[in-house]
């Protein structure tokens, strides 16, 4: 992250523009879960719109867009850990191939 | 190596298992909600399947801008101690504090209305005297549907032989109700009643899921809450003695605060709109 307080001074614009951002993407997460579209669609526009907001807080409010170095690598670890983590609920679904393998492997019935 | 001082790569480690803490919980959300019966979430017996009938959505809303601005001033408060005006960033250190305050008032209030809120299950269908109030849904079971007869409202009074209860007006009915969407008191014979609870973590796997990551989330704002007090009422002393280690330490704070508002962020899309 730049130091001088020229450089800082540029950057509360930036802040004050994402804080603007953040309102307006606020009211359109709302303002979706009011519009009658099917279950899927509105999971799918929440999470990107939250995917949004949460990536301009990452990248401008904690600085992570002018970071350089080791802490991409950890984050990176991070990232794939998540999301193992998120697919791991679809372990449990019947008749998924994942769940044949490992049932195959195993010998014993997931979720029994 | 990590082009950081230790303190911050610390943090962003820190942060790392805390992804995976509060992942832990979302993946249980996603596991709980796609495990539960068509039109059953967020809990059998309400209203309608739709989480703005339990939660209140102004209200949550409210506290997302809440916690967005809370973020925006804690990261002017270290841009104002970067650009040598302290007392700005005191102030902002001040204002983020309050806005945290905020949010935990309004949560103090959502949690309040929760458990103060009951719902009474019957055993069977209500005698014709009572049935108007009670509503009905259709579960999926292991041999079949069944039909669950319930009542949401303000129990007024309750002992072994009967419950009395202010019923929510049911859906689509709001207009005709009293002014403050409630309807009639009924007297329901404690013989009909299955169970009888408050709105709390016990009520429903998504009230449980629903208490266990808010309340998570609120611990995690009380914590950086205290630091950044902390952090104010000793502001000064830093700033006199070593400036460059209160500026490294509100950047700190920042990114953790920062991650709390990332993880509301998600929170109340998941919780109260889905």
């Amino acid at each position: 992250m730049g130091s001088s307080a020229e450089e800082i001074r540029s950057h509360v614009k930036v802040y004050l523009m994402i804080f603007a951002a953040l309102l307006v993407l606020t009211l359109v997460t709302v303002g979706v879960s009011f519009l009658n579209v099917s279950i899927p669609m509105a999971i799918a526009i929440a999470l990107v719109v939250a995917g949004i907001k949460g990536s301009l807080v990452a990248c401008y409010f904690m600085h992570l867009i002018s970071e350089r170095g080791f802490v991409f690598w950890v984050l990176g670890i991070c990232v794939v850990f998540f999301f193992a983590l998120m697919f791991l609920p679809l372990i449990t679904t019947h008749n998924h191939p994942l769940s044949i393998f490992i049932e195959s492997v195993s010998g014993q019935r997931i979720g029994s | 190596m990590t082009r950081m001082y230790n303190g911050k790569f610390g943090l962003w480690l820190f942060l790392t298992s805390e992804v995976m803490l509060f992942g832990a919980l979302f993946s249980t959300y996603v596991l709980l909600r796609v495990g539960a019966p068509p039109g059953t979430w967020p809990m059998y017996g309400l209203t309608a399947p739709q989480g703005d009938q339990i939660l209140s959505v102004p209200l949550a809303t409210v506290n997302t801008v809440f916690l967005i601005t809370s973020s925006v001033t804690m990261v002017m408060a270290w841009a104002s101690l970067k650009m040598n005006e302290f007392a700005k960033g005191r102030i902002y250190l001040l204002v983020t504090f309050l806005l945290a305050g905020g949010f935990l008032v309004i949560k103090y209030f959502e949690y309040k209305s929760k458990l103060t809120h009951h719902q009474v299950i019957l055993r069977e269908a209500p005698p014709g005297e009572i049935a108007s109030a009670i509503s009905s849904v259709e579960v999926p079971g292991a041999v079949g549907k069944s039909t669950l007869y319930y009542v949401n409202g303000h129990v007024t009074e309750q002992n072994d032989e009967f419950i009395k209860i202010i019923p929510d007006a049911k859906a689509g009915e709001k207009a005709a109700a009293a002014g403050d969407g409630h309807g009639h008191e009924v007297k329901i014979d404690q013989t009909l009643v299955r169970r009888s609870t408050v709105w709390g973590p016990q009520a429903s796997t998504y009230l449980a899921i629903y208490f266990t990551m808010t309340g998570l989330h609120g611990l995690h704002v009380i914590g950086g809450m205290i630091v950044i007090l902390y952090l104010y009422l000793t502001a000064a002393g830093w700033w006199k003695r070593m400036p460059e280690k209160l500026v490294n330490r509100v950047e700190c704070t920042g990114l953790y605060w920062h991650f709390v508002d990332l993880v509301w962020i998600f929170l109340f899309p998941v919780l109260y709109l889905l």
